[in-house]
């Protein structure tokens, strides 16, 4: 059934009543047309009361019927704080109210509205904190769960969600009289235009609100206007698509279903219309008290009879057309109240008072008054206006279920202020104008105080053209059009009762007296009060309240309301859901090309940065036993490690040589080809920010490598400093283009000789320190003889589509010999025996290089590097610190954890940075940080372990292993 | 009901009293002048009018009480720093914080509700695994916790091994916790005012006299206000600030954005971070999850935000909480921070005689307050640097002491 409120055609633009859908609401079966929303569907059926309240637990219904407002705040299948009046119907949704204990109609904290005159402004400030500690203990879980609106649904995982970019000369935002009148001025002159609106229709107003005595006026105003547009050529309309901020530059977000578009336009007009404005008087939160403009949605939008009895408050010729919408709908219009002394009618609002309904001039409604379930409203009482918001003693009381408010307007303005606009006010007018906007920002129609649905128009054609003349179309501007007609925006349409419940923001249930009050306790500026009484901060974001809000701060301070102002208004508009802006999500991982292998050889692998690295082969419960024999496999048989996440930097040109003296520490220009060299760079501040090896293979021609996690860094300082120091060299970012293994152990040479043709490997042809290009396994390769670990080795680096094949190669050729990878953690190890720091690991953002050994690779005869002048001038102080190797000799004692403290008493004078236990020294081995006193071989130091336990480690020379540097040289 | 409130219901005229300085004019002269009506400016003219019997302040702000950085932070109360220094500091902040409710006879809404910080590497467990010891020798809780304890303090959280970054363990700081901040310059401002300490919001200095090495007076929009001495505590704006006095500051000023949803009824307890994808949240006393991250790409003076920033925050929090997908942004905005070399602030002496520096407070400012106003009043009452703030002064930059905190800030504060 469609209901008893449901009107005839041609009312409801948006219904088809050819398909009916059914759908639950608190548990009860309902039926709506399809293009109905939760709202409309139940005002059809005489279901008014929706959700209830922030604080109060107030009974709320419709109130904008645009999706303005927080009063038909929803739970849509479990989807909490849906806006009811404006989403959707579908078969078998199941919908729910909010806020309430027990059920929607019988709510038990409703009781807490009986308590506000307790609860002033900013009451939990005031109290709540006796004794010491009674606000977290006791308060705060009751205010907590008191607080909130909706339950979220802590099991729904997001739809899919994902972006599109889009470009255009011209974006119009708002597809109402103005919207649609530049569009078509655009569209003409042949610019690129999207027109984004956030209704499912075009036409804005017109498909709603009433412009002439005759109905259809409008009707037919937006037919040929639409269809108009869409005969023309470069236009793209998006209609339920709501641009929902501004950023710099003209940088839109734009939501339209499940797709959030960034659009970038050359110019943007703003046709953002107004929003009508509620007045403040008691009550005014009840269902069934509602803006004009609400009602008239109802009615052309979705064909539903608002009400049966009227009442409409008018502050202003609009509130006359919804009173003739009313009565050609069959709603009796009991009075419209005018609070207006001296209004000046226009023909609709004589067309109304013609057909003799009672008008009472220079009133205003008093209060509310609700059906005693106090869901919904049962009449007003209607007193005359004495003075600015004050009322006269007595008052009539008049029966109604609806009252339509038409009292004013205030222009949705949130767009064009995030782009920087100021908001003016004139008394006169008694209305927001908005001007400061960047010149690439237009705006017309109401949002910039046109009211005339003519002038609405030409506005709209001159900010377009405005905006072609700025794309450098030869267009004429016509002078900006002037706003003739009388502002339909009452000034004060505020009336106090002694009961208070005159509320000024419904999202946060504040009343007239908590704003006042907020400024008594001198809370004067309205960003303070805003904080102070969160005026503005619920779902509404203020739309319904910053304008009353103003109102009153200024009257209370004694400023003007320009004075006063809004709060600042900030991105989104409406409210958006993070999955929007989170959309398919970035978050790239980067596999080496032998990847695969690491996965077949049942590797567990760790994450470096982006990377994915192995840590070792083997059982993941079974490290330590993986980690011995994959070490002992290297000191004494040959190991193989990806070591393709190493970053790599081509650096090339007559100056790379000196380009490398400037930014590492040692020196370079003399660095023979065919030889590689050890790089530590340290910044400013000449801390040790990373390391690597520079390997010549021209005069002209460096390879330089950086650390896994540091390569990016090191890259983009050297961009800055090449662009500063303005050298002949050419820096070129090439981790990705490479890949690379270490062959380490005394039978690398023997298991590599298989596969080299064109390299002499021989220690003589080839010494520690070399590099050579050449062929491995018939892959072009540049090998290095490195000694990370220790022992005699070669990296391999090859191009990094062969890593497979190369990695394959190696593994085959050195199955005789029982050649096995090995993992990070095996190679954080071996490096660990031979005394070898990680920058990052073994150094932290203060370390200097003397103090982690690397006093050698400094060149101090050069004349400048990166760091140079705080390393000078560091080194005329006492060094503080230093890293030291020790062993723990007890072998029932904790083994050190990396980061445990190492003490000198009670005080913390360093910590433990690398720790394992080494299977080639028996005992367990690491590196720490301590003063130079305790750092002296021979001492020991106490190390606070796991669990606060203490333990003595011995200080000792570096490196554990081979210290003649024997292995490495073979 | 506490019987606080009922004064509002039972009386005729709403018993409110204006708890700042009324609108009133400038003073020719004042003892001491502080600059920034922000919580560390209110503060420092607290404990100087409450402990040090200066009451001759005024108190100067260019816009409204706290509406810099303090109305603007993400109100992350935690002292699991790094440093011995910036510990001790720190802790004995959130001592201040606990009482300060009943101090100001004004709910600054302290909560001890944990800060639990995400790891997803090793490296992360053992940066975290350091703060943990310092923290525990210093007497600030802090732990390392594993995987099934994150579960038990924060059950929503994503702990599936097959995302893209799964979690292998936490720093749990159980002294962590969150107040209203907003409510904490407001507290220390009542405090302040009532003691006679003079207010004086929409005024903004424009010029610093000095002369001899010693500040005189103060320009401002309003006149110029002779000083006995001056503090600057203005936060975004304090390298300019400063370099009006003729001090270069090493600070870089970079954009601090956050977002705050709709209020839902609570689900999530401790504040979490999660430094891996830049990102921390927390859910208000009201109900609303507040998301904060990283610091802008780029320096500048300015407030405006980004969209970038907010896809990014919300497709990294959408990594920890799915759900949240589905939760409703309402607003973002931007603070703008002042960051040193190394993370910490620069306090005490300056190069001018008597004009004393409350600067470089990055991403960790409001968390100092307390002990900030405490330790400045000392300073400026005694002339005398306190023990607590000495490793923070100017100086350590040019004696390269600096007290490096890079490690226990990114995306936590």
């Amino acid at each position: 059934m469609a209901g008893a409120n449901r009107l005839a055609e041609p009312h409801g633009l948006l219904i088809d009543r050819s398909r009916t859908i059914d759908f639950e609401f608190e548990g009860e079966a309902y039926q709506g047309f399809a293009g109905d929303t939760v709202a409309s569907a139940l005002a059809a059926h005489d279901a008014w009361l929706l959700s209830r309240s922030f604080k109060y637990h107030r009974p709320r219904g419709i109130f904008t019927m645009a999706g303005q407002d927080s009063n038909c705040m929803v739970t849509v299948n479990g989807d909490a704080n849906v806006l009811g009046d404006v989403e959707k119907i579908s078969p078998g949704l199941r919908v729910f109210g909010q806020n309430y204990k027990g059920s929607l109609r019988k709510d038990r904290r409703a009781r807490i509205g009986r308590f506000s005159r307790f609860l002033p402004v900013g009451f939990y400030y005031k109290t709540f904190f006796k004794p010491k500690g009674a606000w977290e203990k006791r308060w705060a879980p009751i205010i907590r769960n008191i607080a909130g609106l909706g339950q979220i649904d802590t099991e729904a995982v997001p739809a899919y969600y994902d972006k599109q970019y889009k470009f255009c000369d011209l974006m119009i935002v708002g597809g109402g009289p103005a919207g649609l009148s530049a569009a078509k001025t655009a569209a003409d002159a042949g610019a690129e235009v999207l027109l984004v609106d956030e209704n499912e229709a075009l036409g804005g107003a017109l498909n709603y609100a009433r412009f002439a005595v005759s109905s259809d006026a409008a009707r037919d105003q937006r037919g040929e206007m639409v269809a108009a547009l869409s005969a023309a050529q470069h236009v793209e309309v998006m209609t339920d698509a709501i641009c929902n901020g501004w950023f710099s530059d003209n940088w839109l977000p734009v939501i339209k279903g499940r797709r959030l578009y960034k659009v970038r336009a050359r110019e943007v007009v703003l046709c953002t219309g107004v929003l009508e404005q509620p007045a403040v008087f008691h009550n005014n939160d009840l269902p069934g008290v509602m803006l004009g403009s609400a009602a008239q949605r109802l009615i052309r939008l979705y064909a539903v009879r608002p009400g049966k009895r009227a009442v409409v408050l008018a502050g202003n010729n609009d509130g006359y057309a919804v009173a003739l919408d009313l009565m050609d709908c069959g709603v009796e219009i009991a009075a419209v109240v005018e609070l207006r002394d001296e209004p000046v009618y226009d023909d609709i609002a004589k067309a109304v008072r013609a057909k003799g309904v009672k008008v009472y001039e220079g009133h205003a409604v008093y209060r509310a008054i609700s059906t005693s379930d106090k869901h919904h409203l049962k009449a007003v009482e209607i007193r005359q206006i004495v003075g600015q918001g004050q009322c006269g003693q007595s008052g009539e009381r008049v029966s109604c279920d609806l009252l339509c408010m038409s009292v004013g307007y205030t222009p949705t303005y949130q767009l064009a202020c995030q782009a920087g606009a100021k908001l003016g006010y004139e008394d006169n007018t008694a209305v927001f104008s908005i001007s400061g906007l960047p010149e690439s920002l237009h705006i017309a129609g109401s949002v910039n105080g046109m009211w005339d649905l003519q002038e609405v128009l030409r506005d709209g054609e001159q900010a377009a053209r405005a905006a072609l003349r700025r794309l450098g179309y030869e267009i004429k501007v016509p002078p900006k059009v002037v706003n003739s007609t009388v502002s339909p925006s009452f000034g004060w349409p505020i009336f106090s009762h002694p009961a208070g419940k005159e509320f000024v923001d419904y999202d946060e249930d504040l009343q007239l007296a908590d704003i006042v009050n907020a400024t008594r306790e001198g809370y004067e500026d309205v960003q303070l009060v805003k904080r102070y009484s969160t005026v503005g901060m619920g779902p509404s974001q203020g739309r319904n309240s910053a304008l009353a809000t103003a109102r009153l701060v200024a009257w209370a301070t004694g400023r003007s309301v320009a004075q006063t102002g809004v709060s600042t208004a900030r991105p989104p508009f409406a409210p958006e859901r993070i999955a929007h802006n989170a959309g398919r999500s970035f978050y790239p991982e980067r596999h080496t090309s032998m990847h695969h292998r690491h996965v077949e050889a049942g590797a567990q692998m760790l994450m470096a940065g982006a990377w994915w690295r192995p840590a070792y082969y083997g059982p993941s419960g079974e490290r330590d036993r993986c980690m011995r024999e994959e070490s002992l496999n290297v000191r004494n048989n040959v190991g193989l490690v990806d070591v393709s996440t190493l970053g790599g930097l081509e650096v090339r040109g007559p100056d790379a040589g000196e380009f490398l003296n400037r930014m590492f520490t040692y020196a370079f220009t003399k660095q023979p080809v065919g030889r590689s060299r050890y790089v530590v760079m340290t910044n400013e501040h000449g801390v040790v920010i990373d390391d690597g090896v520079a390997c010549r293979f021209h005069d002209e021609h460096y390879y330089v490598t950086a650390t896994t996690g540091g390569v990016e860094r090191v890259y983009q300082l050297m961009l800055r400093w090449k662009a500063q120091w303005r050298l002949e060299v050419d820096v070129t970012h090439v981790t990705a283009a490479w890949c690379g293994v270490n062959i380490a152990g005394p039978k690398s040479r023997q298991v590599l000789a298989t596969l080299c043709e064109d390299v002499d490997l021989s220690a003589e042809a080839f010494p520690y320190m070399g590099v050579r290009e050449g062929k491995v396994a018939g892959i072009p390769a540049r090998l290095m003889r490195v000694g990370f670990v220790g022992e005699l080795g070669y990296e391999v680096h090859v191009p990094q589509h062969y890593g497979e094949r190369l990695w394959d190669a190696i593994m085959e050729a050195g199955a005789a010999e029982e050649i096995r990878p090995f993992g990070i953690e095996t190679q954080r190890l071996l490096r660990l025996e031979k005394g070898h720091i990680i920058i990052g690991q073994d150094t932290d953002a203060m370390t200097h290089p003397a103090e982690v050994h690397l006093a050698w690779a400094i060149a101090r005869k050069k004349p400048f590097f990166v760091g140079a002048r705080s390393i000078a001038e560091i080194g005329k102080q006492p060094r503080k610190r230093k890293l030291a190797g020790f062993v723990v000799n007890d072998l029932d004692a904790p083994i050190p954890l990396e980061s445990h403290l190492v003490l000198d008493g009670d005080k913390m004078t360093g910590r433990v940075t690398s720790c394992y236990f080494s299977p080639t020294v028996g005992k367990p081995i690491g590196l720490a940080f301590m003063t130079l006193e305790q750092a002296i071989p021979g001492s020991s130091v106490t190390i606070k372990s796991t669990g606060g336990v203490f333990v003595t480690a011995k200080v000792v020379e570096l490196p554990f292993y081979d210290p003649e540097n024997q292995r490495q040289d073979l | 009901m506490p019987f606080a409130l009922l004064k509002y219901g039972f009386s005729k005229k709403y018993p409110a009293r204006h708890s700042f300085t009324p609108r009133k004019d400038l003073n020719q002269h004042y003892d001491v002048v502080i600059i920034g009506g922000g919580g560390h400016g209110v503060a420092t003219a607290y404990y100087l009018a409450r402990y040090h019997g200066i009451t001759n302040i005024a108190v100067l702000e260019k816009g409204y009480l706290g509406g810099g950085n303090t109305g603007r932070n993400t109100a992350v109360l935690r002292a699991n720093y790094l440093t011995e220094e910036g510990v001790k500091f720190y802790r004995e902040s959130l001592q201040l914080y606990r009482g300060l409710s009943n101090e100001f006879d004004f709910n600054i809404m302290w909560e001890n509700r944990g800060q639990l910080t995400l790891a997803t590497t090793d490296a992360a467990m053992r940066s975290f695994r350091w703060r943990a010891e310092v923290n525990k020798h210093l007497g600030v809780g802090s732990e390392l916790v594993d995987c099934q304890q994150i579960k038990e303090l924060v059950p929503l959280l994503n702990l599936s091994e097959n995302g893209r970054y799964p979690i292998i363990g936490g720093l749990w700081h159980y002294d962590g916790g969150t107040a209203r901040h907003d409510a904490v310059a407001w507290g220390y401002a009542k405090a302040a005012c009532e003691r006679g300490v003079e207010l004086h919001q929409l005024t903004e200095v424009t010029g610093l006299k000095i002369t001899n090495n010693r500040i005189k007076a103060v320009q401002t929009n309003r006149g110029i206000v002779e000083c006995g001495c001056a503090v600057q505590a203005v936060a975004g704006t304090s390298s300019l600030l400063a370099g009006m006095a003729g001090i270069k500051l090493p600070i870089h000023t970079y954009p601090l954005q956050a977002m705050v949803t709709q209020p839902y009824k609570p689900v999530l307890g401790p504040l979490v971070s999660a430094p891996h994808v830049h990102v921390y949240i927390q859910q208000t006393s009201r109900g609303e999850f507040v998301i904060g991250g990283g610091s802008d790409p780029y320096p500048l003076y300015s407030t405006r935000s980004t969209l970038e920033m907010k896809e990014s925050l919300s497709s990294a929090i959408q990594e920890l909480f799915p759900f949240i997908g589905n939760a409703r942004l309402l607003r973002q905005w931007a603070g703008i921070t002042d960051m040193t070399p190394d993370y910490s602030p620069i306090m005490g002496l300056s190069p001018v005689d008597n004009y004393y520096l409350d600067a470089g407070w990055g991403t960790w400012g409001f968390k100092a307050t307390p002990i900030c106003g405490k330790t400045m009043s000392e300073l400026v009452a005694t002339g005398k640097v306190p023990d607590l703030i000495k490793p923070f002064g100017l100086d350590r930059f040019y004696r390269f002491e600096q007290v490096n905190e890079a490690g226990a800030t990114a995306a936590s504060h």
